[in-house]
């Protein structure tokens, strides 16, 4: 039997790196002094922790794209909703400390002449809740989309051009001011969460290491996934949707089901950036957004999980130096990597050098099967 | 529970599809017993293929009675139901999942709990394995147990899809242009292999190649336009008039 086991050998190489991160990032930050060539500057760590956050929706996306074929162009809209959940929060946190001091009132609500909080925040002063709705609201919304478009048989590109026009469409309900999410400039100015200021550097650094923390756990969680018969039922609906019917197979539940779990991950991946970002506002929902995720997932390898992972650090490194080097280039980058990938690449980065290195070793066996005696002596 | 209003396992009765006025289906009616083996044979557009859509919930029929077990009217659900109630088939071009190996191919198709729950929790337990065994021994891929399913060659792809189909152990087989691109040794094999299974289950075998279905030596039915022509041994129906006519053209 092939083996399927959860610790082989990509899944502890992934595990390493991320703990040699997780340990690393800290204390290069902590120890050195300033000015030292080891030293990670403060401004860093949010940074190097929002990499972690988008890998952590790559890694969404290639559970549905990679797995079951469903190309969802709107996971976006999932990430901002977790981030919106936590930027609830976070804003209740700021109590009387606003501009206008208002113990209860956000800001944006003062200004707009709000006089109470509308129901829909109550709550979200409590951490637990605002966790809960985290996972709670992007899993709604999946669950009642993906129900709707899969019982339709909603497949292919009509599925990637309704999830694009759901996060634009949300985009345009969250620019209005009557959303009462604070409209076009979103939620801001936060101070604490959990009683820790966020704009600390341990505090910082605390966040990075549980963005780390949660995306090895999404990492295991999707490997699970995967290597059940349920995940090769998934790739069974990729590859040959009907035939999978007729083995009697829903296979709308299916699709439910992963594209659902696919959305709590992007949830929570909003939920740690906010923070370390500092800000949720409605561009997050924008549809190129979306779209530049699928990207990440494509130059990394799709199908293979760690290839999302790797893509979305090297593509957002990559675009960190790009925009402070060369910014009008950025997008000309962007777009001649894609058609780059697409064309040379097909399988992605690590998809190409997954083949290279079977190829290789393939060829390696070949060598010394026939002569063992002469390579057994180097 | 209503009572049977047929003892045949599989009951069609004036069965008519329409695509935009053409009848591809014109009042057909067939009924097969339990473990009998039926040939169907016609020419191009007779309505085989189509008469499996509606048996397998793929294409709905405009009018007509399609029973399972004089029970189940197969009319009213959909493919994943109805390959809950035993009813497997066999596509015309071998359709299998080429990126699984062999054995995931066949793990897939074992008679298992179905649910999205039931499956996330299972990783192929022994038991499988052992149906398995059996299943790969029984079509001779027990040497291509852990290859790609895609790279099998087209009789071995044949041989696993129906394989795959012994696997969810259904009551009725249908079975379309097995012998289809095969050497004339594995036709020979694929009919002893039918005539095997329909000991125990019903067959529904729909097959151009005369050889073959007369290799089969089962029942014939021969379509033609939509609806059965002629009924009986390959040796009746072949002397048949009209289906001589059909078969050369007029």
């Amino acid at each position: 039997m092939r083996t399927h086991s959860l610790f082989d050998r990509q899944t502890i190489l992934v595990l390493s790196l991320l703990a040699a991160a997780a340990i690393l990032v800290p204390t290069m930050n902590e120890l050195p002094p300033p000015g030292s060539a080891l030293h990670l500057s403060d401004h860093l760590v949010p940074l190097l922790g929002k990499y972690v956050c988008f890998a952590l929706l790559a890694l969404s996306v290639d559970l549905i794209w990679g797995f079951s074929g469903i190309l969802s162009l709107g996971h976006g809209a999932f990430f901002a909703l977790g981030g919106y959940a936590m930027g609830m929060y976070l804003m209740r946190q700021i109590g009387p400390r606003g501009v206008y001091g208002d113990p209860i009132l956000p800001d944006f609500m003062i200004f707009l002449n709000w006089k109470e909080l509308p129901w829909f925040w109550h709550g979200f002063d409590w951490f637990p809740f605002a966790a809960l709705m985290v996972l709670l609201v992007p899993g709604a919304l999946a669950l009642v989309f993906g129900w709707f478009a899969f019982r339709s048989r909603v497949t292919g590109v009509y599925f990637s051009i309704i999830t694009q026009a759901m996060t634009f469409a949300l985009m345009l309900a969250f620019f209005r001011n009557d959303m009462g999410l604070g409209g076009n400039n979103g939620l801001t100015d936060f101070k604490e969460i959990l009683g820790f200021p966020v704009q600390n550097g341990s505090t910082r650094i605390a966040l990075f290491v549980l963005s780390v923390l949660a995306l090895a756990s999404g990492y295991l969680l999707c490997r699970w996934v995967v290597g059940s018969t349920f995940g090769k039922v998934l790739v069974a609906v990729r590859d040959a949707e009907s035939r999978t019917r007729f083995l009697g197979y829903r296979v709308e539940h299916y699709k439910l089901t992963v594209f659902t779990l696919s959305a709590l991950l992007a949830g929570v991946a909003g939920a740690l950036y906010v923070p370390q970002v500092g800000i949720i506002n409605p561009s997050e929902f924008a549809p190129a957004n979306s779209i530049e995720v699928v990207i990440w997932v494509a130059v990394g390898g799709r199908g293979t999980l760690a290839g999302a992972i790797f893509g979305a650090l090297l593509v957002n490194a990559g675009k960190t130096w790009f925009t402070a080097a060369l910014p009008e280039f950025w997008l000309f980058a962007l777009g001649g990597l894609f058609v780059f990938v697409t064309l040379f690449m097909p399988r992605g980065i690590l998809g190409a050098a997954g083949d290279l290195w079977e190829r290789s070793s393939q060829k390696l066996r070949a060598r010394r099967s026939p002569q063992p005696a002469t390579h057994a002596a180097e | 529970m209503t009572v049977p209003v047929t003892p045949t396992l599989l009951y069609l009765d004036n069965i008519t599809v329409s695509f935009d006025g053409f009848r591809a289906l014109n009042a057909l009616s067939l009924a097969i017993d339990h473990a009998e083996m039926r040939a169907i044979i016609g020419p191009n557009g007779a309505g085989k293929t189509t008469m499996m859509d509606v048996i397998t919930g793929k294409t709905q029929p405009n009018e007509g009675t399609a029973l399972f077990e004089g029970t189940h009217d197969l009319t009213a659900l959909d493919e994943t139901a109805i390959a809950e109630l035993g009813i497997g088939r066999k596509f015309q071009t071998p359709t299998i999942f080429e990126m699984h190996t062999v054995e995931d191919n066949l793990l897939l198709a074992l008679k298992n709990r179905r649910g999205p729950l039931a499956t996330l929790l299972s990783r192929g337990v022994n038991q499988d394995m052992v149906r398995i065994d059996a299943l790969l021994e029984r079509v001779r891929l027990t040497a291509q147990r852990h290859r790609r399913a895609g790279e099998l060659s087209h009789g071995q792809k044949q041989w696993l899809e129906i394989g795959m189909l012994l696997a969810q152990e259904p009551k009725l087989l249908l079975i379309d242009e097995p012998a289809a691109g095969m050497t004339d040794q594995e036709t020979a094999d694929t009919a002893d292999l039918l005539r095997d299974i329909a000991r125990s289950k019903a067959v529904i075998v729909v097959e151009h190649d005369m050889t073959f279905v007369r290799d089969l030596g089962v029942k014939v039915t021969c379509l033609h336009e939509g609806s059965v022509l002629a009924e009986g041994s390959l040796d009746a129906v072949s002397a048949n008039e009209r289906v001589v006519e059909v078969y050369l053209g007029r």
